[in-house]
């Protein structure tokens, strides 16, 4: 059902060529302007560079255009007749964790960068396993720079097996290969003379095809209510109470039954309610207003689901929790915890282990995490969360935690 | 059985979504939730409606959102003056006919103290008669979250913009203390002082924004429609002429078939050539666009850039 939007994040060492690939995706597909594109070459001539340098039309805030480094998650646009895409852009250097974490929760597919001089380094694996950490199945390993290893196939095919040996470690995920020169255009949107061995589709191709099969919708009914709607009284609706909310996942009928959590409260569907007229049924991702056979105490924070296989209601669960903030983590803290829309205070109250994410290696014992640290942690909460395991939903699986100072200190994956 | 009606819904949902559910509706119910996320976490949220076709989509967004209920905020535009008068007149229309609480709020001093771009510079005026007066607004009504129809297309420095951006006390955006934003979680935690301004077009790109104005068919200024107008050309761009307070010693006005692509202030955006007199056909212009629409505000170029505006508490 996602068919028709694709998001993706990027994923790559620093230099490996992903500006200079983004760039060219955007100015081969018109998802950059021609000013856009003088402005960057004008760039490059300052700078003593010649033509256009693709990387520079990416580059965003100023204070990083000077350091030449990319500091946070960059969102880029592009659309081809079959797609529209979104580009979760997350920059390669040391802080890479956290920025990592923070694009794929929102995408579908990972476009990982390799350097074909360097073939599968540390960092390939990183990013690869923080990706599908984050519950992406489908990746698109770019073996870039292949002009500088003379488009050979056989480098080629050994990087792939490398990836290819390692990925499988992590499984259920899809990977495609490609062989590709961002700086040369072998390949992105076009077709490449110098290496007419590859008959395989080339990047564009993949961006365009690959079906997420976003599983949202199969999955079972969620509806966190976001708020309760009680207009005043009009001649349509004289006595209107109704739920605001974006179904999370599966589909809900007028006359289905349903529970309400955590009260656990039963149900019907009497209506689906929007402004382009009523709805018999409404799919994952709609935005939607429902109305209930019975006046229950219902409100935001609380979860409509179908009555059998129900969430799960928690006041304790495990989770795998990615540390962002520059202050550490203190154990039996009081923080702040939101899941879906509901907001609770919640502890720490322990640490399973860290994640090494270059060996993969369990660390413990540890008692605290710093920034970008990742590992499983034990949370208890003062109000129930109605939750699924992340690797199940990932709508009703994901959190954050905030501190007393209001910053978004972590986010998490509920594992129960 | 059971079973059997499972498997079947289950085709069912696959097949009518992937029928029906096209990118724009996947950013129409992003959107939605995003305002409803915004009602929900703030106490006096406000809509700031700058009469343009950003604005006018969110604003339809907005009444799909809390359908059947009323807007459940007013909507705030910051009239620097110089603005067309056609927007003026479309402002107080749609909003009349829609039954928004309109509020209009101007920096009256330095109006009276005769503020112009021709006299103080671009980013000078600016910054008294948009961005202070917004800033002025938004503390006399104690508003806590502002939501505006910036998309992060727009502009190198809006790629990395948050959902839910934070403003300190002073209305000033600090690239270090933006939050992560992860699925859908927004959040909207706040201390006393600080703001937050709400995107909820983020994902949206030009494009997007006029299908779906076609697709919706959703009310526009007619500025956005070609037509035979008087223009001067400076420095490459085609600048409204039928006031002449806004010209420059020389220039001569000419007659030119022209739509605006952006609508700011008269002396501040340029027009774009172009004969695109429907919906369909400026939508068909935008998907071959090849400049981007920023490039014909004035306020984005030169020294002072989109980056500083936003430090200082412009959108
Ligand atoms: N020869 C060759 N050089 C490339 C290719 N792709 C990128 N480069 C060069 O590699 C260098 C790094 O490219 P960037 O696109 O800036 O790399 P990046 O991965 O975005 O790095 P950061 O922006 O620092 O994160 C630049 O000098 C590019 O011109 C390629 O396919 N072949």
């Amino acid at each position: 059902m996602s068919s028709n939007v694709l998001r993706f994040t990027t994923a790559g060492n620093v230099d490996d060529g992903k500006s200079t690939l983004i760039g060219r995706l955007l100015v081969e597909t018109q998802g950059a302007f021609e000013d856009q594109i003088e402005g960057a070459k004008r760039e490059n001539e300052r700078r003593g560079g010649k033509g256009i340098d693709f990387s520079l039309l990416t580059d965003g805030l100023r204070a990083e255009r000077e350091q030449g480094i990319t500091i946070d998650v960059a969102y880029r646009y592009f659309a081809t007749p079959k797609r529209k895409f979104i580009i979760a852009d997350a920059p390669g250097h040391e802080q890479y964790t956290r920025n990592l974490v923070t694009s794929a929760s929102t995408s579908d597919l990972a476009v990982i960068l390799i350097d074909a001089r360097n073939g599968v380094v540390t960092q390939s694996r990183r990013h690869a396993f923080i990706a599908h950490l984050l519950g992406i199945r489908h990746f698109i390993v770019a073996i870039n720079k292949m002009d500088l290893v003379d488009y050979r196939r056989e480098r080629y095919e050994e990087i792939r097996n490398d990836f290819m040996n390692f990925i499988d470690r992590l499984g259920g995920a899809a990977i495609y290969c490609v062989p590709i020169s961002a700086l040369e255009g072998d390949l992105v949107t076009e077709r490449s003379a110098r290496m007419a061995w590859y008959t395989g589709p080339k990047l564009l191709e993949l961006l365009e095809s690959i079906e997420v099969d976003d599983q949202q919708h199969k999955l079972h009914f969620r509806f966190p209510v976001q708020l309760v709607s009680r207009p005043p009284a009009s001649a349509e609706f004289p006595d209107f109470r109704g739920y605001m909310g974006r179904v999370a996942s599966g589909s809900i009928r007028v006359g289905d039954h349903v529970v309400v959590l955590p009260s656990r409260a039963r149900t019907t569907i009497t209506g689906i309610v929007t402004q382009d007229g009523p709805l018999q049924e409404a799919f994952a991702r709609q935005a939607v207003t429902l109305t209930l056979a019975d006046d229950l105490d219902v409100g935001r924070g609380d979860m409509i689901s179908c009555e059998p296989q129900p969430p799960q209601v928690r006041t304790e669960f495990e989770a795998t929790l990615c540390w962002m903030s520059e202050r550490k983590l203190h154990l039996n803290h009081r923080y702040v915890l939101r899941h879906t829309t509901k907001t609770v205070r919640a502890i720490i109250n322990e640490i399973d282990y860290r994640l090494n994410v270059n060996t993969l290696e369990r660390e413990s014992p540890v008692t605290e995490f710093q920034t970008n640290d990742i590992g499983q942690v034990r949370i208890k909460t003062l109000q129930p969360v109605v939750c699924d395991p992340y690797s199940v939903n990932r709508q009703t699986g994901g959190f954050i935690i905030i501190d007393e100072n209001d910053d978004t200190v972590a986010a998490g994956t509920i594992t129960l | 059985m059971v079973v059997g009606i499972e498997l079947e819904r289950v085709w069912l949902a696959f097949t009518t979504m992937t029928h029906d559910w096209t990118h724009l509706r996947e950013l129409e119910s992003e959107s939605i939730y995003i305002l409803r996320e915004t009602v929900a976490q703030f106490r006096n949220p406000v809509l700031l409606y700058s009469v343009g076709k950003d604005s006018s989509v969110l604003v339809h967004l907005a009444r799909k959102a809390f359908y059947p209920g009323p807007l459940p905020f007013p909507l705030l535009h910051v009239d620097t003056g110089y603005k067309f008068k056609e927007m003026l007149e479309f402002r107080d229309r749609f909003t009349k006919q829609i039954g928004a609480r309109l509020i209009v709020h101007r920096n009256e001093d330095s109006i009276a103290a005769g503020a112009h771009p021709l006299k103080l510079g671009v980013a000078r005026c600016c910054g008294q008669l948009k961005t202070a007066a917004l800033l002025h607004a938004l503390d006399k009504y104690q508003f806590d979250a502002a939501i505006g129809g910036a998309r992060r297309e727009e502009e190198r420095s809006r790629a990395k913009e948050r959902v839910f951006s934070l403003r300190d006390a002073f209305g000033q955006w600090d690239p270090r203390r933006q939050r992560p934003e992860l699925w859908s979680l927004y959040s909207g935690a706040i201390h006393e002082g600080e703001t937050i301004r709400v995107f909820p077009l983020s994902n949206w790109t030009e494009r997007d924004i006029w299908q779906y104005i076609v697709q919706e068919n959703i009310p526009v200024v007619p500025l956005y429609y070609a037509q035979e107008r008087l223009v001067v050309r400076r420095n490459g761009t085609l600048i409204p002429a039928d006031d002449s307070m806004h010209l420059k010693d020389g220039e001569v006005p000419e007659k030119v078939w022209v739509r605006y692509r952006t609508l700011g202030c008269v002396p501040c955006t340029g027009a774009v050539e172009s004969r695109a007199t429907t919906l369909e056909e400026i939508a068909e212009e935008t998907g071959v666009a090849k400049i981007s629409e920023r490039s014909t505000r004035i306020i984005d170029h030169g020294a002072n850039t989109m980056e500083d505006k936003k430090r200082e508490g412009y959108f």
